[in-house]
């Protein structure tokens, strides 16, 4: 049966250009083809086989993955892939690895919070991996307040140095990772301790381990934190516990490109920008942005080629049963996570636009868009990563019982994915930020005009006061009636906020008391983000045949779906009757058709090898059953007939010697 | 002495580290001992934790018999569960088969009730083949059996003398039984049946117990005689020699594989197994409602065929007691943690604000303990209904039977949706630490998830329950609606008469609240009718409305739970502030699920925007006067250390020391420099990747 595309009659309904959509998709055809090359380079190399590692204890487990790093890293070498390439090479062994904190964390910390002559000592070290670095910030009681962190960077004048100490048990470094078993120094955020007195948090180059012989340095003690949810998923990666026992390092091993410490012990602050940080922490979010993206394109993919392949009920007349995926219980389930998945790709693209004019700005220091991006980023962050990671549990759950297995794919790519909600940020703790943004933007509104993503806050006064005019199912298929409804919703939301939180004498104690109604307003804020980028996407050309005509169908599946599932918003804000909600409904389900014959062809335009998937439930070519019954034998339990145990603890249960057994 | 060179520096300081910090840290773990951490928080209860512990129970000696149990687990070393997600598959399963074993002699030796029995086999809180023996092999033999067939398996059953397990998912067929593949072929000649996987999709996938450890199975198969097809009935097949346990000829057995999370399901032996051509003799079909004769005659018994969902209740309503409690599990670990954990807020460097006093915290836990109540009083109440339904299906009367079937249906995917998407809210709740197995939680979730598509897949059951609706709301005229369905009845006042709330208070009546509740279903219902009557073909009109179907089940289902609870306190509750503290709770659930979809209610203009915002700022004011109780609450679930098997939920609320006791227990943590650091990464330090071999 190998050869044979049992998907093959699904693709030929495809009513557009697929190798134009993989382009759209990919951003150009330029970054398609670089990332097409990788994901072939990963898929073909047995040294990448990724089948059996839930099945490895946790040692073995991480032994295999550091010998995959070391070959990533040789291939690198040997191929003098460019850092783009190294990027996407590294993003197709899909393994969390020590190189992710090492590339990702370590190196981009020097660079941006190091001097000049801190950076020319310690990049080339780390280019090289003469040194493997990690990023230590979380404590064990300490996570998304930077400022409660309990270790300390003491100032000894007399040795020059700075004294490292983790004061107790909760200032314990916890969860970096690379930390727990291979990287050799790491940048330590501790609070800077002078004369006895706090000067804020900085970062610290400390060594944790000899380069001779690995073993972690005196005052250190290291280790792995434990196993974490999934099989293979973040277990391959050695998250770490770091206590510091006043261990010493030079003066010079702060990162001072922002603050310096003196000789004598003096705090002096550069004339360097603070607001630069702010550049780093954008970028990082949007990169957050778009793994959402490729992480629920995945999940989508597995569920929807799945859904074509399985069949249940509705047999006629003996004949086949229905193809799942023609339900619309499970297209109205499916489609929109489809739709959401195209949305959060352009939206994530847009973010890569906002970082270059937020870059050319700082250089320019113009600070004047920084809160709005911020907002912006967090907000997008936070909504991007919930979405995921609930769309992955729902894909599974799409696949019926066998979505349950391993060989799914899909438990593991949730495992790994979830931490997406928690880490760079908590996702209720960012949406509360852009809260704090919007009612900001609201009270100023009399002086100041808002920008960017919040411009449509000039136009509050029109919009609290006009309702929607859509009278037909038809009169939504307009962007500007969906641009409309999704503002008035968020600006109808936030003044609400704004207004309750002026009865309040004290606003910290209103904000604190009002904050479950301020995330829904930021909800709504973040989703006509999304829902305005998607449609101004569609204002561009996109070439190829039919590619953004069905791009505009799933742009209207994402904004209808999401007015529907918050229709108790639109209903209350009294910008929607219940009839134009309705009818909004009643287009919905007319989309769901028109998405329904491409829908093989929009998750094959994401351009996945089957390796990356890793998934038996969404291979490209749907012979499913055969693969599935293929990777059972593969278990261990299936090494012999009689299993392990089996004399010992059964065969005295059926021979009714139990009493007498020794368990 | 210092020097900017780090290799240099690193030299000077290399040495052999002295006696690893570990052990000081477990001491001051051991000194925290003994401390409860919570002191504070218990004392702030105002109502007798005791009587509510009953209040949970049911009654008194359901407490006592359940406690007992709890504890003779939790005291036992055998049944550490702690090391359970490092062991790989085939010590991991060696390991539950011990432990199923030592379970057994327990039973024997302390002569242990049914009741105590099941109690015990749920605190060890590991699935094994036992769960199939006792829940599905021997019950279907109960109830599929003739007099004589029980008399002959039942006796070998309940010794374990055979180890049985129920086959009928395939690997092509999961929740439609009438479109399973196995054949079942009688041969007159030899007075036997021949048992066929004709394709590979027909091959029986998913069964617990079934891969490595039963000896028999119900299978289920499609009966065919002389050619013709008779439906699907189920037949006692041995699959294992009983002498060395080898597969018998004629069939092919293995296990599927691994599934979601570390231990969870991957203690049971789920199974694939597929028939050449094996032959049983005929009084191996379970023939107490069809039977085939000597002659090949299909004969049909006078036993009515309605009594075979007496079983689907019982079993049902297992399903959404288990939802309870595993939601309750996942609320009590959530509450505790968010109780020890501190976060920003601090004044004048003074304690962080513990985390559960955030507001945003509260409207996300504080729900889900009120839905662990909901739904352990509507699990008690099913207990009654099927007692009642039992009843009547002994005198013949089957008319409650259609409303009884939609009505568990639907609390089952009710509450076991509510409880994976619950367990994954607690998790969250918990911040990073929610990552880590030892926080429970990623365990949890993933033994818990299966239970939204066994037992009949989640939104087929709401599309089940729809059905039920459209027909009562269609027989309106000629049959009057019963139980849970009665309210219909009503219908005309529930489509005229809008919400009267007037002020935030008003919303804490129990019958605003059910009138609203019933309000929204019947609209909704109603609605679906209206618009499926514009359909030529009803079952065209029932595929394209089915999400709109689906989501007025939903509010069928939720009324039920939400009249359940109120009912309930309608009975007396002994002990001081229990009943009071409920009744909050009962609230919490109400206007959550109301402001959760209040687009529901407002959509079928029952409730203006000013109503949905009192009930809205309602809900706030409720929290507030959850949160002193909120230890206690959980505390009532009586849950041990053992079962919780949580580090962030331990009943001391002494959570760090133990994480960090905990992280040194992974086998990572053997030795300082880890397997695999020699061979590949000392050569990218040392840049000698070039010649490494790797």
């Amino acid at each position: 049966m190998e050869g044979v595309d049992y998907l093959s009659d699904e693709r030929k309904k495809a009513q557009f250009d697929v190798e134009a959509m993989k382009v759209a998709w990919a951003g150009s055809r330029e970054a398609f083809q670089l990332s097409d090359r990788m994901a072939k380079l990963v898929a073909n190399d047995p040294a990448f086989e990724k089948f059996t590692r839930p099945m490895m204890g946790r040692k073995e487990l991480l032994k295999n993955t550091l010998r995959k790093a070391a070959h990533g890293w040789k291939l690198i070498v040997d191929l003098r892939l460019t850092e783009e390439e190294a990027k996407w090479l590294r993003l197709y062994i899909d393994e969390p690895a020590y190189t992710d904190l090492h590339w990702g964390m370590f190196f981009p910390a020097i660079e941006g919070q190091g001097t000049e002559e801190q950076k020319k000592k310690w990049l080339p070290l780390a280019q090289k991996m003469q040194i493997i670095g990690c990023y230590a910030q979380t404590e064990l009681g300490h996570g998304s307040n930077v400022q409660g962190l309990e270790t300390t960077a003491t100032f000894d004048p007399r040795t020059d140095e700075f004294v490292i100490h983790s004061p107790t048990l909760t200032s314990s470094k916890w969860w970096p990772g690379g930390l727990g078993k291979v990287s050799t120094h790491a940048v330590v955020y501790a609070r800077l301790i002078v004369g006895g007195e706090f000067h804020g948090v900085h970062g610290f180059i400390a060594q944790l381990r000899s380069l001779e012989d690995h073993s972690p340095l005196p005052g250190i003690t290291v280790g792995d934190i434990g196993m974490k949810f999934g099989n293979g998923a973040y277990n391959t990666m050695d998250n770490g516990v770091l206590r510091f026992d006043h261990v010493r390092i030079p003066r010079d091993q702060m990162l001072m490109r922002v603050t310096q410490v003196t000789k004598e012990g003096k705090i002096v602050q550069s004339d360097v920008p603070r607001q630069l940080i702010y550049g780093t922490m954008v970028y990082v979010r949007q990169t957050i942005v778009a793994d959402a993206s490729k992480a629920l394109s995945r999940a989508v993919c597995i569920a929807t080629r799945y859904s074509a392949v399985r069949r249940q009920f509705g047999s006629r007349n003996g004949g086949p049963e229905t193809q799942v995926i023609d339900y619309k219980t499970q297209q109205s389930r499916l489609f929109p996570l489809l739709a959401s998945a195209y949305a959060f790709r352009f939206v994530g693209e847009w973010l890569k636009w906002l970082y270059m004019d937020v870059q050319q700005r700082l250089a320019a220091n113009d600070f004047s868009t920084l809160p709005e991006a911020h907002a912006c980023t967090a907000g997008l962050k936070s909504l991007t990563t919930s979405a995921t990671a609930d769309g992955i549990e729902e894909c599974r759950k799409l696949c019926g019982g066998h979505g349950y297995l391993v060989s799914s794919g899909l438990p593991e790519l949730f495992a790994v994915y979830i931490p997406a909600c928690t880490y760079e940020g908590d996702n209720v703790v960012l949406l509360l930020q852009v809260a704090r943004f919007l009612v900001k933007t609201v009270s100023e509104l009399g002086y100041k005009k808002p920008v960017g993503t919040t411009a449509y806050m000039g136009r509050v006064a029109t919009l609290m006061q006009n309702n929607c005019s859509v009278q037909t199912a038809e009169g939504w298929l307009n962007p500007c009636a969906i641009v409309e409804a999704f503002e008035s919703r968020a600006a109808r939301m936030a003044v609400r906020c704004g207004r309750q939180l002026a009865k309040f004498e004290n606003p910290e104690e209103g904000f604190a008391e009002l904050s479950a109604d301020l995330v829904e307003a930021a909800v709504a804020h973040c989703q006509l983000i999304v829902v305005s980028k998607f449609v101004e996407k569609l204002q561009q050309d996109i070439p190829g045949k039919g590619v953004k005509q069905t791009l505009e169908v799933l742009c209207y599946v994402y904004a209808l779906f999401l007015l529907h599932k918050h229709q108790g918003d639109f209903l209350a804000t009294g910008y929607l009757t219940p009839k134009q909600a309705s009818l909004a409904n009643d287009q919905l389900r007319t989309l769901y058709s028109k998405v329904r014959p491409n829908a093989i062809a929009l998750v094959d335009s994401f351009s996945y090898t089957d390796h990356y998937l890793g998934s038996i439930l969404g291979c490209y070519d749907g012979n499913v059953y055969p693969k599935l019954y293929e990777a059972a034998w593969k278990d261990p339990l299936n090494d012999s007939d009689v299993v392990d145990g089996f004399h010992e603890y059964v065969q005295p249960i059926l021979k009714q010697k139990v009493r007498t057994a020794k368990l | 002495m210092v020097t900017c060179d780090p290799t240099k520096w690193l030299v000077q300081a290399s040495h052999k580290p002295k006696e690893s910090k570990y052990l000081t840290y477990l001491r001051l773990a051991e000194a925290m001992e003994g401390v409860d951490y919570l002191r504070e928080e218990r004392k702030k209860a105002q109502f007798d934790v005791e009587a509510m512990k009953v209040a949970w129970a049911g009654s008194r000696q359901a407490f006592e018999v359940s406690d007992r149990m709890a504890k003779l687990v939790a005291n036992d070393p055998v049944f550490e569960k702690f090391s359970k997600p490092m062991l790989a598959r085939k010590e991991l399963f060696k390991n539950t088969l011990r432990k199923a074993a030592y379970a057994r002699k327990l039973i024997n030796d302390l002569r242990l009730t049914e009741e105590e029995a099941k109690w015990l086999r749920h605190y060890i809180d590991e699935p094994n083949y036992t769960d199939l023996h006792w829940e599905m092999f021997v019950p279907a033999i109960e109830g599929q059996g003739t007099n004589e067939q029980k008399k002959k398996w039942l006796p070998l059953a309940q010794t374990m003398q055979i180890i049985g397990t129920y086959a009928q998912t395939e690997l092509g067929h999961g929740s439609n039984v009438q479109g399973l593949e196995t054949t079942a072929t009688f041969d007159r000649q030899t007075d036997e049946f021949v048992m066929h996987s004709p394709t590979l999709t027909s091959s029986k996938w998913w069964p617990g117990g079934m891969a490595k450890v039963a000896t028999h199975a119900i299978v289920y198969a499609r009966l065919i005689i002389d050619g013709h097809f008779h439906g699907v009935h189920g037949f006692m097949v041995q699959l294992r020699s009983l002498e060395d346990h080898s597969p018998l000829p004629g069939l092919t057995l293995g296990d599927i594989g691994m599934k979601f999370g570390h231990g969870t399901y991957n203690t049971m032996d789920n199974g694939v197994l597929r028939f050449d051509r094996l032959r049983i003799p005929r009084n191996q079909m379970l023939m107490r409602v069809s039977q085939v004769t000597k002659e090949g005659k299909y004969v049909q018994s006078d036993v009515p065929r309605q009594l075979l969902y007496g079983t689907m209740v019982s079993v049902r309503q297992t399903i959404v007691v288990d939802a309870s409690k595993a939601l309750s599990r996942a609320v009590c670990i959530a509450t505790r943690y968010s109780v020890v954990r501190r976060q920003f807020g601090s004044r004048n460097g003074g304690p962080e604000t513990q985390v559960i006093d955030y507001k945003t915290q509260q409207s996300r836990l504080f729900p889900l303990l009120a839905s662990a109540y909901a739904f352990r009083f509507v699990g008690e109440w099913l207990k009654s209904l099927y007692t009642d339904v039992k009843q009547r299906l002994e005198a013949n009367d089957f008319s409650t039977l259609p409303e009884t079937h939609a009505c568990t249906a639907g609390l089952k995917a009710l509450t076991t949706a509510a409880t994976a998407d619950g367990i994954e809210e607690c998790r969250k709740l918990c911040g990073g630490h929610g990552y880590l197995i030892s926080s429970g939680l990623p365990e949890l979730f993933a033994f818990y998830v299966p239970a939204c598509s066994y037992e009949g897949e989640n939104v087929v059951m709401m599309l089940q329950v729809a059905r039920f609706l459209v027909k009562t709301v269609s027989n309106l005229g000629s049959k009057q609606p019963v139980g849970t369905a009665a309210y219909l009845e009503r219908v005309a006042p529930l489509m005229k008469n809008n919400c009267a709330v007037q002020t935030g208070e008003d919303w804490l009546t129990p019958d605003a609240i059910l009138e609203a509740f019933e309000a929204r279903a019947a609209r909704m219902i109603v609605g679906c009718c209206q618009r499926l009557a514009m359909f030529e073909n009803p079952e065209e009109g029932f595929a394209e409305l089915s999400t709109d179907l689906v989501e007025a089940s939903l509010a069928h289902c939720q009324l039920i739970a939400v009249s359940v609870f109120i009912q309930k306190l309608k009975q007396e509750i002994p002990g001081n502030g229990v009943k009071q503290s409920l009744e909050v709770l009962c609230y919490v659930y109400a206007l959550f699920i109301l402001h959760k979809h209040q687009g529901d209610f407002l959509a079928v203009g029952y409730l203006t925007p000013k109503q949905a915002s009192l009930a809205n700022e309602q809900l706030r004011t409720l929290y507030s006067k959850v949160r002193p109780n909120a230890i206690a609450l959980v505390d009532s679930f009586n849950h041990t250390d053992h079962y919780l098997s949580s580090v962030l939920g331990c009943y001391d609320g002494n959570v760090y020391p133990k994480l960090y006791e905990a992280a040194l227990k992974d086998p990572l943590n053997e030795s300082d420099i880890a397997d695999g650091i020699q061979q590949y990464v000392q050569p990218i330090l040392k840049q000698k990747l070039h010649y490494a071999k790797l």
